[in-house]
């Protein structure tokens, strides 16, 4: 056997990837639903928290600073572990998947929150001085005036910021949420072949490329002339 | 409008010493003086844009300090227009004006709409009604942003250097503008520097420095023949 055709068995073997495609399959659908369910709770959260920081309200805002900087310094990983083998001592379990979905949802609540709350204060103090001299009220000036701007302008770095904790759902594998590289690292030890592996690589991409390309149109597509 | 003993300090730092101020209606009040003196800060005490101190701001027989008085129903009121114009970027003209009538006046679409087209005609803007901001002139923006205001049909309105970020040869559109709103009995307080428009336009001029109103009058009095010092020098300045 050739070095050639020892790297092509080992990691292009159509063989042992025809036999564990439907599970890689099964794994993207998890993490598709996994990371779907991240962005949406996450970023809802962000923007939640970003508008209720413009209240401007101390003690509050004490508290979502250190919340804040705690998510963003801590692997996930570690929350990850801490949340799964640590909340079933109180009493309270709450399954691999929700653990996955509850820690990433709140790390990447807090980089949004970060990343609105500067998208909020770079809009102009103009902007929300014309809007209340109108007459409009403090949150109808955040929804109607403020916040347009704002998530306009955060758009790049949010989604940077998305697609990389997303990709943390890999994570899921050492609490055993059947996901992609569960899947394949699973069905690599089973075959004593890396082509599984190749395959999850392979379906990541298919996730993710879309995900890029969306966030590049619609860059382009909220950008607007000053 | 009557502004009474209104006070504001920033920290140790008091801008507004006891301001007395009262305009009738229909009337054109120019405030002038150097910079500093605190006459944006007053603009913006008369809406709250500014929180004053201390003291009393008076529209239309309402107290807008006091603690009752729902602000945002007084400030549709009172319409102001800006330095920088502050048209919203991420709206057509149209939605510029059109905002505030729908949420706050509550009207519906097609009402707001036909407000706004009304309001954008009298500053001679009704085909621009699709465009958006970034395809305005500098004099453009400003005649929306005047149109944003007096859409609400407030009583009366404040001018915060409306013409101070415009290239020279915009200016005339938009005070040509604040003139036929003169002409319509519009009341207005206008702070600004355009001296010929005061001189020809104005009611009433009102010197301030120093965060005190130190001489007002008819604008033949201020220019030709002011009594202080101060507003002597200051108009000399201004005029050689």
């Amino acid at each position: 056997m050739t070095g050639l055709d020892r790297f092509l068995d080992t990691f292009f073997n159509t063989e042992v990837m025809a036999r564990y495609l439907p599970a890689i399959a099964e794994g993207f659908l998890v993490t598709v639903w996994l990371a779907l369910l991240v962005v949406l709770a996450g970023i809802g959260l962000g923007l939640v928290l970003a508008m209720l920081r413009s209240l401007r309200f101390r003690p509050f805002n004490a508290l979502l600073v250190l919340y804040v900087d705690l998510l963003r310094a801590l692997p996930p990983l570690v929350l990850i572990l801490l949340v799964y083998f640590g909340l079933p001592n109180l009493g309270i379990s709450i399954g691999n998947f929700v653990t996955v979905w509850l820690v990433l949802s709140l790390v990447l609540s807090a980089f949004a929150e970060e990343i609105f709350w500067a998208g909020i204060t770079s809009v102009p103090p103009g902007q929300w001085q014309a809007a209340r001299s109108t007459g409009l009220g403090y949150l109808q000036t955040l929804v109607y005036v403020v916040m347009p701007q704002a998530v306009r302008l955060t758009i790049p770095p949010l989604t940077n910021r998305t697609i990389a904790i997303t990709k943390n759902t890999a994570l899921g594998t050492v609490i055993g949420v059947g996901e992609i590289l569960n899947q394949a690292t699973t069905a690599q030890s089973f075959s004593g072949n890396a082509s599984p592996l190749v395959l999850g690589a392979v379906a990541y991409l298919l996730l993710f490329i879309p995900v890029v390309a969306f966030g590049r149109w619609v860059e382009t597509r909220f950008a607007w002339k000053r | 409008m009557e502004i009474r003993g209104l006070r504001k300090r920033f920290g140790e730092l008091e801008v507004l010493k006891g301001i007395d101020l009262a305009v009738r209606e229909r009337e054109l009040v120019f405030i002038i003086g150097p910079s500093g003196s605190g006459k944006s800060t007053m603009l913006r005490c008369c809406n709250r844009l500014e929180e004053p101190s201390q003291g009393h701001i008076i529209v239309d027989g309402t107290d807008i300090m006091a603690p009752r008085t729902d602000i945002n129903a007084m400030r549709r009121r009172i319409g102001m227009v800006f330095q920088s114009f502050n048209l919203y970027p991420h709206m057509s003209v149209l939605g510029n004006v059109t905002l505030a009538l729908r949420k706050v006046l509550g009207k519906s679409k097609a009402d707001a709409e036909a407000a706004a087209h009304a309001a954008l005609e009298r500053v001679g803007l009704a085909e621009k009604a699709r465009a958006w901001p970034n395809e305005l002139s500098g004099g453009q923006q400003q005649r929306v942003a005047i149109a944003r205001a007096i859409a609400l049909e407030p009583k009366i309105m404040l001018f915060d250097e409306p013409t101070s970020a415009l290239d020279p040869e915009l200016v005339g559109s938009v005070l040509k503008v604040m003139q036929d709103l003169r002409e319509g009995g519009m009341t207005m307080l206008v702070v600004s520097h355009e001296m010929r428009f005061a001189r020809q336009a104005a009611d009433r001029i009102v010197f301030m420095d120093h965060g005190a109103i130190v001489e007002e009058g008819p604008p033949e009095e201020i220019f030709g023949n002011p009594r202080s010092e101060r507003c002597r020098a200051f108009v000399a300045e201004i005029q050689h």
